[in-house]
């Protein structure tokens, strides 16, 4: 099985030689382990994109294979990284309010402890008291299983309830789109007990290594991202590659008839929704401690709606497309709203890229879809593949 | 097409130099000032008048030499509103660019995200914005008004002055007015209003449906109590909220309204006939009659354009950019730690009249005006205190009461002074 | 000119040399002034008074104009000698005119500051000026006073109120004044007789004021007794269901009925303040990491009489319990009292019910909003089963239509009436070109439809954003639409919203009329169910989509004017509305009118009873608004009005 899965993609090798060869080359020019030639600002940014383009693999799975454009798979992203954050943030926070409260002549209670984490971290937003959703904040262990947990619960329930009805196409589009909404307006809330409109923020400070240098910490960070995508790549690769993925696809083509052969199409299309919130989950847990920051404004639906750009550009139904989708347009766009790009003087007035790259990006979204619906990786293809 | 292409122009590039020939070149490398303002995204439209007042500045300071003999050079870059990128941005600035301080960021969520980097880096950043203060950081100095140079005189102003017995705190849901309004809870009650008589409603960014909140003051008015609101209502999000008050034709004299994020700017999208009367509460005024503001706005407008208006931060900007230049004069240097130290106690004249003064707990002391909108859309500054000196821990709510900033004697932001101990080094974020 | 200004100048600076500008006997207002001299320049509104007084004392003819110089800002200060004058600005001049005399002059506005009386201070001299205005000829002067008398109702200002009634002409005016009369007499008058009568004759007014009458009188204090007192008892608390116990007793504690409670602080502070060689009371203080044990501490230590005993809460609910917590009226005679609760619960009733009224108004007013934004949506998405994300660009490429068309019409009428076809114009036209250009091409390929139409959306916003700026625009409706339609303090709703609805119902009656009665109707629902079948019968489905799309589109930019009016013009307004279209038509049921108003309707209402249950928090009505459409879809994929039949697949 394991051979001929494989044997039928080689693009998975080739995609595991060139991710290494990166990864490879950007460790050797980092500052941490290598001549220091590509700054922690970039590396950090490279890691970014490294989670970007996990979560892209994923949306491309239930959109590409499967033809649910889901407008809402930040929310799992999301998710997964105010899981992590909670820990990031109490951890930290315990470990100052330790230190603070060490020299005092009488030991302090549990509840004194709590409360001062509690007035650490809500202080910020007016309150003090710690919301029931941290109630396993103070475990790594169990943090961890909220960041596959969360995700895949709200994907499952969601899904179940959603293919149950039978809704489909546009329809569904939108209702993923009010889930994302509702859940980010749920969550702008400071009653929402995750600090409203801030968020949990300085996520890059990870507890127990106070001392480790950013250089190094998102040196790792980055390292481990490379692995999750290469990971994530071969498990969506090797599911899509057996019978599943044919009747996935099969869905994707014509539900009714994949029906009518006897297949529960519902249980198909909620294995894939629910598989990918949870790699969006992983990815958003991985994303957020190089950010340093999450917020509610990170799964509002225009994000979601992004990554479906992201997909559409790179080439929908190959996994590779959607990571060079995501890689090429999340740096191009940082390259032209950083004032990387160079201004173009027309005399009478000027394109300044910061104001205009979206106007590019709109349109050239538009030229994608009307003309190349195969996007970057359908080039990919023209090139590789002898013409049939 | 946008009025500002002048400099529109130079946003974009990176790196921008304000050269001028009247410098001495005793250095080999101009000393790089961080300009870190969103330039596009939402927060485009406040944060580009800040970038625009940096580079006015250090154009002016360079035409008087620059600094310790040195030219001063922007570095601008573009957060986009987008808060995990202010930190991007700002690790950037200080170890791509090697800045020797930044100016920049408006909302609290961007300064919360850029706070672990600038202190992990040891650099310098200049917060120029009204905020809601619990919080002091080594590595900022924070040039706008904390909660008791803003919200505390306003509310004493409506105390004593309009004889306000009810209020209703009305704002947009994110950190500034929660916690502003969580004080101002607090201090109401301590000053003999019952929890009954104050009303707190919080509202989406840009809402626009306002007519029942309108309606819910009102009837606040139903047990013949004078009302007053205050408002900590953000952005466009007002023009819904004074369109409607005028529709409900609520005058000044039967509900006065008192914004402390409604400025000059923001009155410029409003037909503001029907709102005269109302407040706001501010640190400046652009119709404040002093030399020193007549030529700072026909320096700005000569700058940036002849309908451009001035407002609080600038001021800010203005403040601090100028006791930077003095602190790094006084030490000869631009190292952070030797202009830290040298920032403490540094005076300058407000634009406002009287003077600002660089406290140990990295605030000013900077006098608290109230003004009344006008017709034309500008302030009519009907009060104008001593100078308050800014307070980081608010006296009002007991967590915090304890707590004090003192960065000179003290070496500490966040100082507990019932356990004397520094509960910790580092700022919450 | 210049000369003469020159001489005035000249005479001025004489009349400064010769100390004091003004003579004691010729300016008996000016000398009263200047007795109060830094109360004028800066009053105080609780310290004002003393001026007021004086100058009422006067009797002096010539203070009722400075008094209204006074309130509104008309009078400036000469820098110089503290003299006051009236004034009026005139560029970097001040034309004065001398407070006493009516002398006029000229100056430079430099030596000058202007006297900017607060807006507390111009209240309490509006109450001032009631007694001269009150039977002034002047209407307006009339009807000022009578304002300033309904803010700040005073005891004192009945009789002048009750002798000015008889002499009033003006009708209106009259009302008004004995509904005033009648508010005072409730809470002032001499005989409680009088006072009942006046306060039964409330029980019909739900007016604001009338409730502020009854509610004055009702009036209470809270206390704590160790016996009932022999006050105006409005209600005894019972501590554990009417207040909290630990607030009981905190009462108790400022009556000085019992001791202090012992909170953990400040057991914690006396434990640390007894710390013998590493322990406290012979415990350990490594052992005190609990408050169990911190307590026996403490216990130890008042034993030994080191500390104040430990109040225990058994104590303290005991104590509250022995205590009478009490409401009591200010007013101290019971039988007005009981008139007052009687009429105010009456009133009470009626105000309920028309704020109830008054909900329904703001959620059929909401409704209206969400009924326009979707509309032009519910055609496109509905009839073409085409996705249009840039639908809410739309919306705003017609709200900056009306503002380019204010800067060049200053007539607001004028420019509203020009801006409507005119953005119907430009949307329709932009509608006819994106169908040409993309959307023609997508018809097989929804979901791509969607994605292209999201591309052409952030391309608008941001072109926006380029030639408008991010700052908001100002769209200013005519001054007709300008207030509220008033039918009680409580129900009213603004003149705009009510032109919003009006301009929805002409909206809904326009496109059944279009989709009902003409050709073009009836070929987009052939073309609508069938396509193909339309086709062959000799329809050209590609003009007849193309009109539509241009129809839903007109009808956005027609939407977007209508929303700057009431709301703003920012180039994110589409955005905000875009998702909320969605659902409303998603909701209510794809390709039907009826479908699209009810989902507004649903949602309008849904919202505005969200929000009546939770007032102070509008992000969770909207959260939990689109939670619930969700679970809506689920149980109901096709919407409120499903379409039967083919048509309704996708």
């Amino acid at each position: 099985m394991h051979k001929s899965f494989i044997f039928h993609n080689p693009s998975v090798l080739w995609f595991l030689l060139a991710l290494a060869l990166f990864t490879m080359a950007v460790t050797v020019l980092s500052e941490a382990f290598g001549v220091g030639l590509v700054s922690t600002s970039f590396v950090k940014t490279l890691g970014k994109t490294l989670c970007l383009c996990l979560i892209a693999i994923a949306m491309d799975v239930v959109w590409g294979y499967c033809g649910i454009l889901s407008l809402g798979h930040f929310a799992f992203f999301g998710t997964g990284g105010y899981a992590i954050g909670m820990w990031l943030m109490y951890a930290r926070t315990e470990g100052i309010v330790a230190a603070s409260l060490e020299g005092q002549a009488i030991p302090p209670t549990p509840q004194e402890i709590s409360d001062a984490i509690g007035t650490q971290i809500f202080g910020v937003v007016g309150s003090s008291e710690f919301p029931a959703i941290w109630a396993f904040a103070d475990s790594l262990v169990l943090q961890l299983l909220m960041v596959v947990l969360v995700p895949g619960l709200l994907a499952l329930v969601f899904g179940w309830l959603a293919f149950r009805s039978r809704v489909t196409g546009v329809y569904l589009s939108i209702l993923t789109q009010a889930m994302t909404l509702a859940l980010s307006l749920y969550l702008f809330q400071n009653d929402s007990g995750l600090r409203g409109n801030n968020g949990l923020s300085g996520l890059q400070n990870i507890p127990g290594f106070e001392d480790t240098s950013q250089a190094t910490i998102s040196m790792v960070f980055f390292l481990v991202s490379a692995i999750a995508l290469a990971a994530g790549y071969v498990l969506f690769a090797w599911v899509m590659s057996g019978k599943m993925g044919s009747v996935v696809q099969g869905i994707r083509d014509n539900e009714a008839r994949v029906r009518f052969l006897g297949y529960h199409v519902e249980s198909y299309k909620l294995f894939v929704f629910t598989l990918t919130a949870v790699i969006a989950g992983i990815a958003g847990a991985l994303y957020y401690p190089q950010a340093g920051i999450i917020n509610p404004a990170e799964i509002a639906p225009i994000a979601s709606i992004y990554l479906a750009v992201w997909v559409a550009i790179g080439g929908r139904g190959r996994l590779y497309g959607a990571v060079i989708g995501a890689a090429f347009v999340s740096l191009l766009s940082s390259w032209f709203t950083g004032g990387g790009a160079p201004a173009i003087n027309l005399g009478f007035y000027t394109i300044q890229w910061t104001d205009w790259w979206l106007v590019l990006l709109g349109v050239s979204f538009v030229c994608v879809t009307l003309f190349f619906p195969k996007g970057i990786g359908g080039l990919f293809d023209y090139l590789v593949r002898k013409p049939s | 097409m946008k009025l500002t292409t002048k400099f529109s122009a130079l946003a974009a590039a990176a790196l921008v130099t304000t050269s001028s020939a009247a410098i001495a070149q005793s250095c080999a490398e101009p000393i790089k000032v961080g300009v870190l303002h969103s330039l596009s995204g939402t927060m485009a439209i406040s944060e580009t008048t800040l970038k625009d007042t940096m580079l006015m500045l250090i154009e002016q300071q360079n035409a008087k030499g620059g600094l310790l003999g040195c030219e001063l050079e922007a570095v601008v870059v573009d957060p986009a509103s987008d808060w995990p990128l202010f930190a991007e941005k700002a690790r950037e600035l200080l170890t791509v660019h090697e800045v020797d301080v930044i100016f920049g960021n408006w909302t609290s969520v961007s300064r919360k995200s850029v706070l672990p980097v600038i202190e992990e880096l040891n650099g310098l950043l200049f917060y120029p914005v009204q905020y809601e203060g619990e919080e002091s950081s080594k590595n900022v100095f924070y040039t706008g008004a904390a909660p008791n140079q803003q919200a505390i005189p306003a509310v004493d102003y409506f105390l004593e002055e309009l004889g306000v017995e009810k209020f209703a705190l009305l704002g947009t849901d994110y950190v500034y007015p929660r916690t502003t309004n969580n004080i101002l809870e607090q201090y109401l009650q301590d000053n003999g209003i019952a929890a009954d008589d104050i009303f707190v409603n919080y509202t989406p960014f840009g809402h626009s449906d306002w007519a029942t909140i309108v309606a819910d003051v009102v009837a606040l008015g139903e047990d013949g109590k004078q009302v007053g609101v205050i408002s900590t209502i953000n952005g466009d999000a007002n023009i819904g909220f004074y369109k409607e008050l005028a529709a409900a034709g609520i005058s000044a004299d039967d509900i006065p309204v008192v914004a402390f994020s409604v400025g000059e700017e923001e009155l410029s999208g409003l037909d503001t006939s029907n709102l005269v009367g109302h407040l706001a509460a501010w640190n400046y005024f652009q119709s404040a009659e002093t030399e020193a503001n007549t030529d700072f706005i026909a320096a700005w407008k000569d700058f940036a354009g002849a309908e451009r208006v001035t407002n609080d931060p600038m001021e800010a900007h203005y403040i601090g950019f100028n006791m930077w230049v003095n602190a790094a004069t006084a030490a000869e240097t631009t190292d952070v730690d030797a202009v830290r130290a040298a920032m403490y106690g540094q005076e300058f004249p407000n634009l406002t009249g009287g003077t600002a003064v660089m406290l140990p707990n990295h605030h000013l002391a900077k006098p608290v005006l109230i003004g009344e909108i006008t017709e034309d859309g500008q302030f009519d500054i009907i009060s104008q205190t001593k100078e308050v000196n800014g307070d980081a821990w608010t006296d009002f709510l007991p967590e915090s009461a304890v707590l004090t900033s003192d960065w000179k004697d003290l070496g500490c932001g966040m100082y507990n002074t019932e356990t004397k101990t520094c509960v910790q080094l580092t700022s919450n974020y | 000119m210049h000369a003469i200004r020159e001489a005035v100048l000249l005479l001025s600076l004489l009349c400064l040399s010769v100390m004091p500008a003004y003579a004691q006997s010729d300016a008996p207002l000016q000398t009263i002034l200047q007795t109060h001299a830094d109360e004028v320049a800066k009053p105080g509104r609780r310290s004002v008074s003393v001026v007021l007084d004086d100058l009422d004392a006067s009797g002096l003819p010539n203070v009722l104009p400075f008094l209204e110089a006074w309130q509104e800002k008309r009078i400036w200060q000469r820098e110089a000698d503290g003299v006051f004058f009236l004034a009026e600005e005139d560029d970097d001049d001040l034309n004065l005119r001398d407070i006493d005399t009516g002398a006029e002059d000229t100056a430079l506005k430099d030596g000058f500051s202007q006297v900017k009386p607060n807006g507390g201070v111009r209240r309490v001299i509006a109450t001032a000026l009631v007694k001269f205005q009150l039977t002034d000829p002047d209407l307006d002067r009339r009807s000022t006073a009578v304002a300033a008398i309904a803010r700040r109702p005073d005891a004192n200002q009945l009789e002048p109120l009750l002798a000015s009634v008889d002499r009033e002409v003006d009708a209106a005016l009259k009302a008004r004044k004995v509904q005033l009369a009648n508010f005072l007499s409730a809470r002032f008058a001499d005989s409680t007789e009088d006072r009942i009568a006046a306060i039964e004759s409330l029980s019909s007014d739900t007016s604001i004021e009338a409730r502020a009458v009854l509610n004055q009188i009702l009036e209470t204090t809270s206390g704590v007794a160790a016996e009932r007192p022999d006050v105006n008892i409005a209600r005894i608390l019972t501590p554990g269901t009417d207040l909290s116990v630990a607030d009981a007793y905190a009462q108790l504690v400022d009556a000085e009925l019992a001791p202090a409670a012992t909170p953990s602080t400040v057991i914690r502070a006396a434990l640390e303040a007894n710390i013998t060689n590493g322990s406290v009371a012979g415990i350990p203080t490594a052992e005190l990491d609990n408050d169990a044990a911190r307590e026996r501490a403490y216990a130890a230590l008042a034993t030994d009489g080191l500390v104040p005993p430990l109040v225990t809460s058994s104590e303290q609910s005991k104590a509250a319990d022995a205590a009478v917590f009490y409401e009591a009226y200010k007013e101290k005679d019971a039988a007005i009292t009981d008139v007052a609760a009687r009429v105010l619960e009456e009133v009470e009733a009626r105000v309920a019910f028309a704020q109830t009224v008054d909900l329904g108004l703001d959620a059929l007013s909401l409704a209206s909003i969400y009924f326009l934004a979707a509309i032009g949506l519910a055609i496109t998405f509905g009839v073409m089963g085409v996705i249009n994300m840039a639908h809410g660009e739309f919306i705003m490429m017609g709200a900056y239509t009306g503002y380019v068309i204010q800067l060049f019409v200053p007539d607001y009428t004028l420019s509203i009436l020009i801006a409507l076809p005119t953005a119907f114009a430009i949307t329709f036209a932009a509608g006819v070109t994106m169908e040409r250009l993309v959307i023609r091409h997508l018809y097989h390929r929804p979901l791509e439809t969607l994605l292209a139409t999201f591309g052409i959306s952030i391309a608008l916003q941001q072109l926006a954003k380029n030639i408008f700026g991010t700052q908001a625009r100002p769209l200013t409706s005519p001054a007709w639409l300008d207030g509220a339609w008033v039918i009680s303090d409580v129900i009213q709703i603004s003149y705009i919203r009510i032109a919003i609805f009006v301009l929805a119902l002409i909206f809904l009656v326009l496109i059944l009329y279009v989709l009902k009665r003409t050709r073009l109707g009836l070929e987009v629902r052939a073309v609508t169910q069938n396509p193909g079948m339309a086709a062959s019968m000799g329809i050209n489905p590609d003009k007849i989509n193309m009109l539509t799309f241009g129809l839903g589109s007109g009808i956005a930019g027609i939407a977007g004017v209508a929303i700057g009016l009431y709301a703003k013009v920012t180039s994110e307004m589409g955005a905000d509305y875009i998702v909320q279209s969605f659902m409303t038509v998603v909701v209510g049921g794809v390709g039907n009118v009826w479908g699209t108003l009810a989902g507004a309707s649903l949602i309008g209402f849904l919202q505005k009873g969200i929000e009546w249950f939770n007032p102070s928090n509008t992000l969770a009505a909207q959260t939990y608004m689109v939670l619930f459409i969700i679970l809506f879809i689920q149980f109901r994929p096709k919407g409120i009005v499903a379409l039967k039949g083919r048509a309704a697949a996708d």
